[in-house]
């Protein structure tokens, strides 16, 4: 890890340029410095090949991982990543952006005493770049079957829907609402995740199989209807994910200097310089999810002088890992555990503070202001499904839509997965999942039809 | 310290760590270094007939195997004998062993195998003042295609009769070292007693072809496209090594003849488990070739260490303590049963014991109890065999119980290994006689 840049005594406000180019370029430095071809052999020679394998058990898709490990060992990368992508066609995102520490990596036997964890993520990712970076063609179409399918979203969830479907010999349409695919791998995870434009990278090897056809500025909604959809293609496929940023229903909320964080890390991801993005000087982020530290931390790297999380509880109760917290605080990342915002403190209309109230133990403790004027709010999205004009046909939770096994939703002929479906857990592996889990349900269903 | 005082075939060296006959004692600038790194002693490497010097191929002359960590678990090399005048390197030895009295100096040797040469050159080597012979039987690549090294060493007549020769023109002890690409080790070893030799050293090196290069479809170390078999050694070869010292350490015929041990000797653990299966000393050369000379240290420290805690006064106490202990097969107690036992506080449940034995041998150990991920040993299948000692990671995490007057719930049978039961005296054995 490089040495993170530092600004000081910049101007207070939001401003850009807080650092220039050449520094913000060098702070978005990689998370985990990528394994070589010697460090992947002799970590993957740490691998205990486990009989029933925890890690694949903790892993949403399923990875044989330590098939692929093995396969590193014995100088095969590229059929390492044949393994892992039959699995998880964004097995290359994944491995940046999954909380490893919770999932396959944090059940790895080699935890067991004072040993550490084989760097599954670290290995994935050398497979998954080694192939992409041949161009190896993993896969293949089957006979066309003369079926279309449409799929809205082309984020994790849409696209591995399509690219099974596709690969079953399926043809697929991706309705989009962005200008570039990837959904939240362009547009939601930090950019220090996915660095040289690796969700485009992937997108383009995920659509160069052929058989789907993506059509972009579609909203759901508005541009086409579900109903609409129902008609042109044999089945439909839902990955829309959320909508925007939930509200924290506080007075001084509707200021300017208060934005979601979400919407902050999309305009960081789209910027062509990132020293152009502005950030505030004192950036107060609240939340306790990876958005919350995906932002607090992207805001400390692009200049930002002091940045807080501020959450509701302790350290524990976090969505974001132990390991994630200890990421941000290391990057300069304040974080204050029990504390609930009470409000955004404006003066002439600008933000100077948020006010916050101690909760759990202390919850006696007087009152106390953060100054900042900058407020990032990662308490969650809303749906956006309401939308879709037959929102009221389907079942749905908190306006998250209710799926069963196979990710059928209550309406016959449409899947769901991802982000909009009820009982989520919000990664990026876990929407892969509900797409690849999806599309083989859809062949089924379609395979019958034509019988 | 302990005193590690040696005294092999009437060789005296400060202790019994030699440097064997190899690059690392092919000339004085070489073997002062050992001296001074604290060698006891060291086999100059071989010398050949007077004449036009050997000729070295300028290629790679080694190639390893490497373990997980890139460490050198086997080396091979297809060097030959020294490439250097032979006067050259008499007069070094000569120089060497009259600045370094006190270590041992033996001289290695390889010359066709008429008598004239030999007793040409063991008249040289005498007038150096070295303190031995070491006749090279053993190098099985290049020499051995010229009818010397590994050619003697596979036919015991001549090894017994160029033996005899040695011993007839020279007053040295003489020493013959064994090639190990032999059926039979006795043979050859009892061949050199009946020459007269005053001790045999093995394990010269295995014939071998270490890889395959998978770009160029040529094997490797590649001299211009091609290769050839070398001589393999290194720590790969030690469980070899221990089988013929030890097999020679237990022949009758051998009895009384000292044993030189070579073969992957890296550290003082080795070198006792040599010395107790019958060796008077050791050779080492790979583990210097990977590590270089201080290595000498340890194994120094290590020895004097161990033969303190086991109450040895001196090495050649050690000399063949385990050899009791080594049988034949047929004599092995077949009462004597234990069965694996898993200590489930240590377990990390990789679940590796489970799939060797479920997919190679017994299916004695289950991998589920109650749908939990946990290892169990089921003693109704389980032969007591090692393999899941063998593979767990965990040290003292699996091992072998041993049964003692209490029912073998695979055969039914009550175990009691105090009385013994040789394969000798089996009853399903129809040769089995009533002499153990």
């Amino acid at each position: 890890m490089e040495l993170i840049t530092t600004a000081h005594n910049g101007p207070s406000g939001i401003a850009a340029e807080r650092l220039n180019e050449a520094e913000c370029q060098s702070n978005f430095c990689e998370m985990h410095t990528p394994l070589e071809e010697n460090a992947a052999r002799v970590e993957a020679e740490r691998c205990y090949f486990c009989f029933d394998a925890p890690c694949t058990e903790a892993c949403p898709t399923g990875i044989d991982i330590p098939g692929f490990i093995r396969m590193i060992a014995n100088g095969n990368a590229v059929g390492a990543a044949g393994l892992i992508l039959e699995e998880n066609i964004m097995g290359g995102t994944c491995a940046r952006a999954c909380p490893v520490e919770t999932l396959c990596e944090g059940v790895c036997v080699r935890n067991q005493g004072d040993d550490r964890p084989v760097t599954i993520g670290l290995l994935q990712r050398f497979a998954v770049d080694e192939a992409l970076q041949e161009g190896t063609g993993f896969f293949s179409r089957s006979e066309q079957t003369g079926k279309s399918v449409g799929v809205v979203g082309a984020g994790p969830a849409g696209f591995s829907c399509a690219h099974r479907l596709a690969v079953l010999g399926h043809d697929v349409v991706v309705y989009e609402a962005r200008a570039k695919s990837g959904g939240l791998n362009e547009y939601g995870l930090a950019a220090y995740k996915m660095l040289d434009g690796f969700a485009q990278k992937e997108a383009e090897f995920i659509t160069s199989l052929g058989g789907i056809e993506i059509v972009h500025d579609t909203i759901l909604g508005r541009d086409v209807t579900v109903q609409e959809l129902q008609k042109r293609h044999d089945a439909v496929f839902l990955g829309i994910g959320l909508g925007g940023g939930n509200s924290l229903g506080i007075p001084g909320e509707e200021a300017e200097g208060v934005a979601d964080a979400v919407a902050f890390i999309d305009g960081l991801r789209q910027a062509d310089h990132l020293s152009a993005v502005p950030v505030g000087r004192r950036v107060v982020v609240i939340g306790g999810g990876m958005t919350a530290i995906d932002a607090a931390v992207q805001a400390k790297l692009l200049g930002a002088e002091e940045v807080t999380i501020a959450y509701r509880r302790g350290a524990d109760a976090m969505k974001a890992s132990i390991v994630e917290q200890e990421f941000a605080k290391i990057r300069g990342v304040l974080i204050r555990y029990w504390a609930q915002p009470g409000a955004v403190i404006l003066e002439d209309g600008r933000v100077v503070g948020v006010e916050f109230q101690p909760t759990g133990n202390s919850d006696a403790g007087e009152k106390f202001v953060i100054p900042a004027d900058m407020v990032l709010k990662a308490i969650g999205q809303g749906s956006h499904f309401e939308r879709a004009e037959s929102a009221g046909s389907f079942e749905a939770v908190s306006g998250r839509l209710v799926v069963d096994q196979e990710r059928r939703t209550s309406c016959s002929g449409i899947w769901a997965g991802g982000d909009c479906i009820a009982g989520g857990d919000d990664l990026t592996v876990s929407a892969v999942q509900d797409g690849k889990v999806a599309a083989n349900s859809i062949h089924r269903a379609l395979s019958l039809q034509a019988g | 310290m302990n005193d590690l005082k040696s005294n092999f075939a009437g060789i005296e060296s400060p202790n019994p760590f030699w440097l064997a006959s190899a690059p690392p004692t092919d000339k004085a600038y070489n073997v002062n270094r050992a001296f001074e790194a604290g060698w006891g002693g060291v086999v100059w490497k071989t010398l050949g007939e007077e004449g036009p010097p050997i000729v070295n191929v300028s290629g790679p002359r080694y190639e390893a195997l490497h373990g997980k960590d890139r460490s050198v678990i086997g080396f091979n090399n297809i060097e030959l004998i020294t490439d250097r005048p032979l006067q050259l390197n008499l007069q070094e030895i000569a120089q060497v062993k009259k600045d370094w009295p006190d270590r041992a100096l033996v001289v290695s040797l390889m010359v066709p195998c008429q008598e004239t040469a030999w007793k040409s050159i063991l008249t040289q080597v005498e007038d150096t003042g070295a303190d031995g012979l070491e006749l090279n039987f053993g190098c099985p690549h290049g020499m051995s295609e010229r009818g010397m090294g590994a050619a003697v060493g596979q036919v015991p007549d001549y090894v017994e009769m160029v033996t005899g020769w040695c011993k007839e023109y020279s007053r040295l002890p003489v020493i013959v070292k064994l090639t190990p690409n032999v059926t039979n080790i006795r043979q050859p070893a009892q061949a050199a007693k009946k020459g007269g030799a005053d001790a045999v050293s093995l394990i010269n090196t295995i014939n071998s072809v270490m890889s395959v290069d998978l770009d160029s479809l040529s094997i490797n170390p590649t001299i211009d496209a091609m290769g050839t078999h070398g001589g393999y050694c290194g720590p790969a070869v030690k469980p070899i090594a221990l089988h013929m010292v030890s097999d020679i350490g237990r022949d009758p015929q051998c009895e009384g003849l000292p044993i030189s041990a070579i073969g992957g000797i890296s550290n003082w653990r080795d070198a006792a488990e040599f010395l107790l299966l019958g060796a008077g000393n050791v050779q080492v050369c790979t583990a210097a070739m990977t590590h270089g000379f201080k290595i000498v240290d340890d194994m120094i420290d290590g020895l004097s260490r161990f033969m303190k805690e086991k109450g040895f006064a001196s090495v050649s106490d050690i000399v063949g303590q385990a050899i009791p202990s080594l049988t034949d097969w047929q004599h092995l107690n077949l009462n004597y049963t234990v069965k694996a036992q898993i200590d489930q506080e240590l377990c990390i449940k990789c679940g590796r014991c489970h799939i060797v034995c479920e997919d190679t041998s017994h299916q004695a150990i289950h991998a589920r109890h109650n749908g939990e991920r946990r290892y169990e040993v089921n003693e109704e299948e389980c032969v007591g065999c090692n393999l899941c000692v063998t593979v767990c990671p965990v040290e003292n995490c699996l091992t072998l119980r041993k049964l003692e007057n209490e029912v073998d719930v695979r055969t039914g049978q009550r175990v009691s290994p105090a009385e013994k039961l040789q394969w000798t005296r089996h009853p399903n054995n129809p040769m089995a006689n009533a002499d153990p």
